[in-house]
């Protein structure tokens, strides 16, 4: 028999906010109890297996109207990548122009997900 | 580009672009007069998704959002200036006004029928707040740090401490974290957060921040940069408690504790000022007590979402449409929206049944299991909460409002 774990997270789905209780058994979910939502209960067993968030931040530009273009996941990547993914960017140099929706970095660290300029330059 | 406009509108925010792409569809000749050197407002510094839910029904980041009413703006070709500014507004007429605006190519004196003011907020700072001390770098408002990081790709420090934890204080305190600064700690003069619990969450928790409940930052410490803050516990009457206070050491303080209507200039115009929402009085097609002049967006109250700002753009286009067509708004029984139990803001203040109106109104304190309440139209709904930090938005149609004599009284009420 694995060990029983109680985990108590609060969705980020929705401005609601429910409090939302996931009880798993090992790698095994047992019950989610608190979402009000289908959407909220995705979440819970999201964030307990391996959470994960849409990262934003600024690149450098050449040549554009400002001196930064501001880029995002398109999609959410694991959240324990995060600090790394962020490193990626910090020696990022794109030339302008740029427009909204560039991708910058095709499928960072096997994410499955593009970093894209979500201002143009 | 002549000097004679149907409605000249005042802001390049989303509020100011919504308002003068509503009002060029409409058939007016509009001009745009914006002070920053690009068009776009705050939006443009803005890098976090979250923005456009209602309006576009996607998740953009303030950056998506706000260029894509860019390139419609500019699409349509509408008159504009940027790094121009508006000193002063001048009654010509009952029709008219005159603006002076300082631009590039001089002063201008520019004729309008109507002016739609979306000058948006400015950033309350540490002395509306009761912090003392030195006067040294590394004291910046979220806004001035987001435009340094965010625009510039400038680092404002790298140990950080926050006050306030309003939404903007919560997502500046992850842009720091993300960006590789320390933020120390988030204070909070309230016994709850600012903001909304999913950013508590995605904001603070992700990444270990300490929030500080029922604490204030009382004296900032530095020769000549910030070396520390010292905070201090607060009673129920949000005092400070003599003897708890605490040293934080930090080179940066980032001040997020509210936005006010910036008004200067319309102020000077006469408009009456609601102490409330320290914007101006208005009616449903958001005319201020000057007649011609309109407002939308944070110059009119302070939103929570870009959504309701634009809805508030096109909304105040609308009123300058009636108010030139009509050479001046139509007459019409005006009907004060009341505050009642538990509504500490609401705006229009006065609606008329000549159209459906979206009212936003603010409560005064949290509370669960409530019912929303319009006892003169018999109009009530049940809400599972309400909270200060969340804007209550919700359409009286014209038919309801017919129903009410000469005031319609707004309520929150426990649901028994």
């Amino acid at each position: 028999m694995s060990e029983t774990k109680k985990f108590k997270l609060t969705c980020i789905i929705c401005p609601l906010g429910c409090t939302i209780e996931v009880v798993m058994e090992g790698d095994k979910i047992i019950s989610v109890t608190g979402c009000t939502c289908p959407r909220g209960e995705e979440y819970a067993v999201q964030e307990v297996t391996e959470p994960k968030r849409v990262v934003m931040s600024v690149v450098k530009v050449k040549g554009g109207m400002f001196p930064t273009v501001s880029v995002k996941t398109d999609k959410p990547v694991p959240k324990k990548l995060i600090p790394e993914i962020m490193k990626k960017l910090v020696d990022v140099e794109v030339e302008a122009p740029v427009h909204v929706g560039q991708v910058i970095i095709e499928n960072i660290l096997n994410t499955g997900a593009n970093i894209v300029a979500t201002r143009p330059a | 580009m002549q000097n004679e406009y149907d409605v000249v509108v005042i802001g390049g925010g989303p509020a100011g672009l919504a308002a003068a792409i509503k009002s060029k569809e409409l058939g007016l000749k509009v001009l745009l007069i914006e002070n920053r050197e690009f068009i776009g407002g705050i939006p443009i510094q803005c890098v976090h998704p979250g923005f456009g839910l209602h309006y576009f029904r996607e998740d953009l980041t303030g950056t998506e959002f706000i260029y894509r009413l860019i390139k419609k703006f500019e699409e349509m070709n509408i008159d504009h200036y940027t790094n121009a500014h508006v000193l002063e507004i001048l009654p010509y007429s009952y029709r008219h006004r005159i603006l002076k605006v300082v631009t590039e190519k001089g002063i201008l004196n520019i004729k309008a029928k109507a002016v739609i003011y979306a000058t948006g907020a400015r950033e309350r700072h540490m002395f509306e707040i009761g912090i003392t001390g030195h006067r040294v770098a590394g004291i910046y408002t979220a806004g001035e740090a987001q435009t340094m990081m965010d625009i510039y790709g400038i680092m404002p420090g790298k140990e950080i401490v926050i006050v306030g934890s309003g939404d903007v204080g919560l997502i500046m305190a992850r842009r720091f974290t993300l960006e590789g600064a320390h933020v120390k700690a988030v204070i909070e003069l309230m016994p709850y957060p600012g903001g909304l619990t999913r950013n508590v969450v995605q904001c603070l928790e992700d990444f270990g921040i300490p929030l500080y409940l029922s604490h204030a930052v009382t004296r900032i410490e530095g020769r000549k940069r910030v070396e520390k803050v010292i905070i201090t516990k607060v009673d129920e009457n949000l005092k400070p408690i003599p003897g708890t206070e605490e040293e934080l050491e930090c080179d940066t303080v980032v001040l997020a504790v509210g936005l006010v209507p910036y008004l200067k200039v319309i102020e000077k115009a006469g408009v009456i000022i609601d102490p409330a929402t320290k914007g101006p009085v208005v009616n449903s097609y958001l005319e201020t007590t000057v007649p011609g002049i309109f407002v939308a967006g944070n110059a009119l109250v302070i939103n929570d979402l870009v959504d309701y700002v634009v809805e508030q753009g096109e909304e105040a286009a609308v009123g300058a449409y009636e108010f030139v067509k009509n050479e001046g708004l139509p007459a019409m029984k005006w009907k004060k929206l009341v505050k009642g139990r538990n509504i500490r803001l609401v705006v229009p203040h006065y609606v008329s049944e000549a159209k459906d109106v979206m009212i936003y109104a603010r409560v005064a304190k949290p509370e669960e299991n409530v019912r929303l309440r319009f006892p003169e139209i018999g109009k009530e709904m049940k809400l599972p909460f309400v909270k200060p930090s969340e804007m209550i938005r919700i359409k009286l149609r014209k038919k309801d409002i017919a129903k009410a004599g000469d005031k319609i009284t707004m309520e929150v009420v426990p649901n028994e």
